[in-house]
């Protein structure tokens, strides 16, 4: 294998986004969960800088910039005020049966990859290789997000799921427009704002953050 | 320069700016109903000008308008606005029952017309990234819509609904970044990759491979907002739980704008892929929501929970007839968009004064509607008859064209649709009989109900049932042409 730096150094910086959403979708405490998803958008932005560096793509040092406020400033800081405001910090999740989650994330990290694997070999860009690692981060995330029972953990799994599909865009296509990505952004940041408001509403109804309160729609 | 496509953008736009100062005033609902009718009358405008000189790109190539979606904005705004003429009475009565505070109503206004503006900005765009973007914008609108009261049951169903239509559109997303790559070749990055006009004309040309995955992806987002069956869970518990006319909007509009999100992503792949494989899935997945939705029709308690079924039930029979394509097909689709969207919305805006008057959604509970009001009790009876596809309606005059077309092209299907047609007209006319006519338990209002929109939308499905006029007929032919 001969490749030049920087295709190596996206492809490391991949290889972490995938073992930081492992990490995410094991981690019990809600507090080191939040840390998880700053660093996972850290390393987002640094594959985009390295991916912006290499191929020339101006727009996308916008891109990274956008992620880095969002992902790694704004959201991760609001996500502490909040959790400190329902003073949940020291909260532990109990996550039923940790080795069947991790080998489900296995065998849809195998899917994942199959699913990329034509797309990728028709991609013209020098971080195709990656394509499969970025589905198989929104995959991941959404284990995450189906296996959590608390409203915290659950909107950090969106959050994720968001960041991989980031990673898809500029790994299939060094990234969206600009215009589209602005929109995406606001759309996060939006919703953030409003599951904030929801997550206080549910803790007021129902003096629990627990969605296992919130099953009483169903059919009979 | 088209002074119209401003219009009918910016008046929600601005109107939700208003709302959102002066929503809670007592003057609010009648500046929400002048709000509605400026956007319908800017919407004729629009309709006018594209039906005289044909289609239009404007906006350094942001915006396009064609026959099919100037239907699409022309229907929105007409709901719209019928909308507001009977929230405008009905949350009077929510107010003055105590359920909802002067803030609430506030919220209420402004979201209602920022909810109208992403609509439109979802179908007049020309881009399918901001299409993408709008259409999440319209759910969050949604959402803070259904959990307006805010009880354990609403605060549920806005959770699940954002939840799970969150997920999907982010499948929709990562749909729209594959298309992108696949354009993206043919066309070169930047801006006109994505642009629709673009794309339609390079159709052949795009990697199939990658489109065909691509619309596995948009389908399954785009379906999670059309209530395709399994990705429906979301649709009975949002329009239950929310005010009525939220839910009315919800099956009459937000469903319809998420459907046309999925022709125009249709269109590009049947191009390139040249083989009916997006076909086949809409077919599967149409038939499999009709049949289901059918059967959890007899289930229902909550009459408003029975109608969303309704709802996925006939969003399902849509896909299904554009699924099967041709110009007869596609013309059956369009006009059963219409004539469903009208008739869902006058049946919510009559179950909504009913379940007021009986004080309960649960439909054991609502008894004899006809004795204390004649009015509310025939709209009620009329939009089901309507709904269920019972000639002289319009939605007879479509369902019956959607069934001939499929016992010649796809015989298979045709004995699924007449037994969940069945079904469901059992499962529907059951319960809402004895709901109508019968001993009473209603109560009197405190403010008289609005009742004009519910004959309004009535009699407009009921002329289309007898007569469709020429232009109508050459409208939805060109639009059937453009869908393929």
């Amino acid at each position: 294998m001969n490749l030049p730096l920087s295709s190596q150094i996206i492809n490391l910086l991949a290889a972490m986004l995938l073992l930081l959403s492992f990490a995410m979708l094991t981690q019990r405490r809600i507090l080191s969960l939040i840390n998880l998803f700053a660093l996972q958008g850290l390393t987002l932005t640094l594959s985009t800088l390295v991916v912006a560096w290499s191929t020339g793509q101006h727009h996308l040092y916008y891109s990274a910039a956008l992620t880095f406020v969002l992902k790694v400033l704004i959201l991760p800081s609001v996500l502490h005020r909040l959790i400190r405001k329902l003073s949940a910090k020291w909260d532990v999740e109990t996550l039923i049966n940790i080795p069947t989650t991790m080998l489900v994330g296995i065998a849809l990290v195998i899917l994942a990859f199959n699913v990329a694997l034509p797309i990728s070999q028709l991609a013209g860009t020098i971080t195709k290789s990656t394509l499969g690692i970025a589905l198989a981060c929104v995959l991941l995330a959404f284990l995450t997000m189906i296996t959590r029972s608390k409203a915290v953990p659950q909107v950090i799994g969106f959050l994720a799921m968001e960041n991989g599909l980031v990673f898809a865009a500029t790994s299939a296509t060094y990234g969206m427009p600009m215009v589209v990505e602005f929109g995406i952004a606001l759309d996060v940041m939006v919703g953030m704002v409003i599951l904030g408001v929801f997550i206080f509403q549910i803790r007021e109804r129902f003096d629990s953050l627990d969605i296992r309160h919130l099953e009483q729609l169903k059919e009979e | 320069m088209n002074w119209q496509i401003y219009l009918v953008l910016g008046t929600p736009l601005l109107g939700s700016i208003l709302a959102a100062l002066w929503g809670h005033k007592s003057w609010a609902a009648g500046l929400n109903i002048a709000i509605s009718i400026g956007t319908f009358i800017a919407a004729a405008a629009l309709t006018a000008h594209i039906i005289s000189e044909g289609p239009v790109v404007t906006a350094d190539e942001q915006f396009f308008v064609d026959s099919l979606n100037v239907f699409l904005v022309a229907l929105t705004a007409f709901v719209s606005m019928t909308t507001s003429l009977f929230s405008r009475p009905y949350m009077r009565i929510e107010h003055a029952h105590g359920k909802l505070s002067d803030n609430r109503l506030r919220l209420f206004h402004s979201m209602y017309q920022l909810f109208v503006f992403t609509m439109l900005l979802v179908l007049l765009t020309n881009n399918l990234g901001i299409l993408w973007v709008a259409l999440e914008a319209a759910t969050l609108t949604t959402v803070l819509l259904v959990s307006l009261y805010r009880t354990p049951a609403s605060l549920e169903a806005a959770w699940k609904y954002f939840i799970l239509c969150g997920v999907g559109i982010a499948q929709a997303l990562f749909g729209t970044i594959l298309l992108y790559s696949a354009s993206e070749k043919v066309l070169g990055s930047g801006g006109s990759a994505l642009l629709w006009t673009h794309l339609e004309t390079v159709a052949g040309s795009l990697e199939p491979t990658v489109m065909s995955l691509a619309f596995v992806f948009l389908l399954v987002g785009y379906g999670t907002k059309v209530g395709l069956v399994p990705l429906h869970n979301w649709l009975p518990d949002a329009h239950a739980e929310g005010p009525t006319p939220v839910s009315a909007v919800l099956s009459g509009l937000l469903l319809n704008v998420a459907l046309y999100a999925l022709l125009r992503c249709k269109v590009l792949v049947d191009g390139a892929l040249r083989a009916p494989f997006a076909s086949q899935l809409m077919m599967g997945f149409g038939l499999l929501s009709v049949v289901v939705a059918a059967f959890f029709l007899s289930r229902q308690k909550d009459v408003k929970r029975m109608f969303a079924y309704s709802s996925v039930e006939h969003m399902g029979l849509i896909t299904f007839a554009f699924g099967m394509g041709g110009p007869i097909a596609n013309f059956a689709g369009l006009l059963h968009m219409t004539v469903h969207s009208l008739t869902k919305s006058a049946i919510f805006f009559a179950v909504g004064h009913a379940a007021q008057k009986a004080g309960t959604q649960i439909m054991d509970d609502i008894r004899g509607l006809m004795k204390v009001s004649p009015t509310v009790g025939w709209g009620l009876m009329l939009g089901s008859i309507a709904i269920l596809g019972l000639p002289p309606f319009g939605v007879f005059a479509s369902e019956f064209l959607i069934l001939t077309t499929a016992m010649r092209l796809q015989p298979w299907a045709t004995p699924f649709l007449l037994v969940a047609l069945g079904v469901a007209f059992a499962a529907v006319f059951s319960k809402v009989q004895p709901m109508v006519f019968g001993e009473t338990n209603a109560r009197r209002l405190p403010h008289p109900p609005a009742l004009v929109p519910v004959f309004a939308h009535l009699a407009i499905v009921l002329t289309l049932g007898f007569y469709i006029p020429p232009y109508l007929v050459d409208w939805y032919r060109e639009a059937a042409k453009l869908i393929g």
